[in-house]
């Protein structure tokens, strides 16, 4: 161990305080002015949750496995004849779907045990409202954020294969 | 080769117009420059700590943000305490401020534009600049308030401090030049500017306009992490905004007075005559400002026992010391 260097000399480390601030100065800030200027955001940001309807089977699993319970679900079961004759099969049907984002603690876990690829993380964070009660999102909003969802980053060079690809 | 009178009586030679016409500039003066070095205060902290700034009033880079400011203070309540002093509370914002305005006056920006060119012009700028601590310890006293209290009897401690080695670094100054007047100690310098021959003086002038203004790193009066904000705790609305005015034009007036001391004030460098006077003092105010900026951005708050004991151990011997080498000078040269 080398004991830290002393600096000789009185008032260098004056100078050398009033430098650092000057150098600081003459460098550009990197601050983004925002509402001019957007931020790229990385593709897995974690800004809204975004919904799916067509492949949401109403199974509950998001709702079930949500810490804070802020995700609502209601649905009915429609019967229909199938084609060739037989017992009727019966579908269920998604009525509503919200998400109050005013409870979401943005863990993830609803998109992380949704069986079915419904559910979505999208990069888009310009959802803020002027009273609480309006953050409750009903399955139409939630829908239109499926078009801000970015594709997954492409894997690093050596990368297994994703399970999909494979089968 | 000093002018008898200023070019404000040279337009006219009515005594009332003129006089009307030095109180309008002077008071125009003392409404733009300080705003000017507090919006650079706002860019250059920003740009210091890698910032920006403000960016939004007025359109370009935030221009307009004092005045926005002064906007917001003049909407503000104007809050006195219950227990405070009344009369005096309401004054104090005043007394800090006027002195600055008056100094002004006796501000030189070339051989003829000055609105006053007092014999003891000096000795008046001094004397001036130390009454708004006069202010100050009304402000704390009157507020009612510990805070207040502690950081005025602060700022009074720190003046008395700090008021010798200025002053004894403005002797040496008064005895090189043989004049007190500003307009004189500029015109002595059309040589060479005195920092050449007294650059100590000038670093102990400049340590101690930072502590006559409160400046960091000698804030104490006003530091807020210990007594939230010294003497003007309690004040709010327009004469929260009058003490903070008097704040930025003590900065102008007090780097004038070190211009015109220590940097020639309106006299040109050598070979860059072609420039107009006024240009030149405006230039230096606005340089040493920068620098009174440029180091509140740089340096921690000091101790209050730490600063007395630079001033009483360093600041006035090494002042004395000044005065004395520049008596040998004079009496052997």
């Amino acid at each position: 161990m080398t004991a830290p260097q002393k600096t000789f000399g009185f008032g260098l480390g004056l100078v050398k305080g009033l430098s650092v601030t000057l150098r600081t100065m003459l460098r550009p800030a990197i601050t983004v002015q925002y509402p001019h200027v957007k931020p790229v955001l990385p593709p897995r940001t974690r800004g809204v949750i975004a919904l799916k309807q067509e492949n949401c089977t109403v199974c509950y699993k998001c709702a079930r496995e949500c810490p804070d319970w802020c995700i609502y679900i209601d649905a009915h079961k429609e019967a229909h004849d199938p084609a060739g004759g037989g017992r009727a099969r019966s579908a269920k049907i998604l009525d509503r779907f919200a998400i109050d984002f005013s409870l979401c603690m943005y863990c993830g876990i609803c998109v992380e045990v949704c069986p079915f690829d419904a559910l979505f993380w999208s990069p888009e964070y310009e959802y803020a409202e002027y009273d609480i009660t309006e953050m409750l999102h009903e399955k139409e909003r939630l829908e239109s954020w499926t078009t801000t969802v970015q594709p997954p980053p492409p894997l690093e060079d050596g990368a297994e294969a994703p399970e999909e690809a494979a089968s | 080769m000093i002018a008898d009178s200023s070019v404000f009586d040279t337009l006219t030679s009515n005594f009332w117009l003129s006089l009307l016409l030095k109180t309008v500039a002077c008071l125009l003066f003392f409404l733009v420059v300080p705003l000017v070095v507090g919006y650079m205060e706002h860019k250059v902290l920003a740009h210091g700590q890698g910032r920006l700034g403000p960016m939004e009033a007025g359109g370009f880079h935030g221009w307009a943000q004092l005045v926005a400011d002064g906007v917001k203070f003049i909407q503000k309540e104007d809050i006195v305490p219950t227990a405070a002093d009344r009369g005096v509370f309401s004054l104090a914002p005043g007394v800090v401020m006027i002195p600055y305005i008056v100094v002004i006056a006796v501000l030189p920006f070339s051989a003829t534009v000055w609105a006053l060119n007092l014999d003891v012009g000096v000795f008046f700028v001094l004397a001036m600049s130390s009454i708004g601590v006069i202010g100050v310890l009304m402000a704390g006293w009157s507020s009612a308030n510990k805070f207040s209290l502690i950081g005025a009897l602060r700022a009074a401690a720190q003046l008395i401090a700090y008021e010798l080695p200025m002053v004894l670094a403005s002797a040496a100054i008064v005895m090189q030049a043989g004049t007190m007047s500003l307009v004189g100690i500029s015109e002595a310098q059309w040589q060479m500017w005195y920092v050449v021959y007294q650059p100590i003086g000038f670093l102990i002038f400049m340590i101690a306009v930072f502590a006559e203004l409160s400046r960091p790193p000698f804030d104490m009066p006003v530091a807020d992490s210990e007594i939230i904000f010294g003497a003007y705790t309690e004040y709010s609305g327009l004469k929260f905004a009058f003490f903070l005015l008097a704040e930025y034009g003590g900065i102008v007036v007090m780097t004038a007075i070190a211009s015109v001391l220590y940097l020639g004030g309106y006299q040109p460098l050598r070979g860059l005559e072609m420039i107009p006077g006024p240009l030149w003092m405006m230039g230096k105010i606005f340089a040493l400002s920068f620098v009174v900026i440029w180091v509140r951005v740089t340096f921690p708050r000091l101790r209050e026992d730490q600063l007395q004991r630079f001033t009483w151990l360093w600041l006035t011997p090494l002042a004395l010391l000044q005065i004395l080498g520049v008596a040998y000078f004079k009496v052997a040269f």
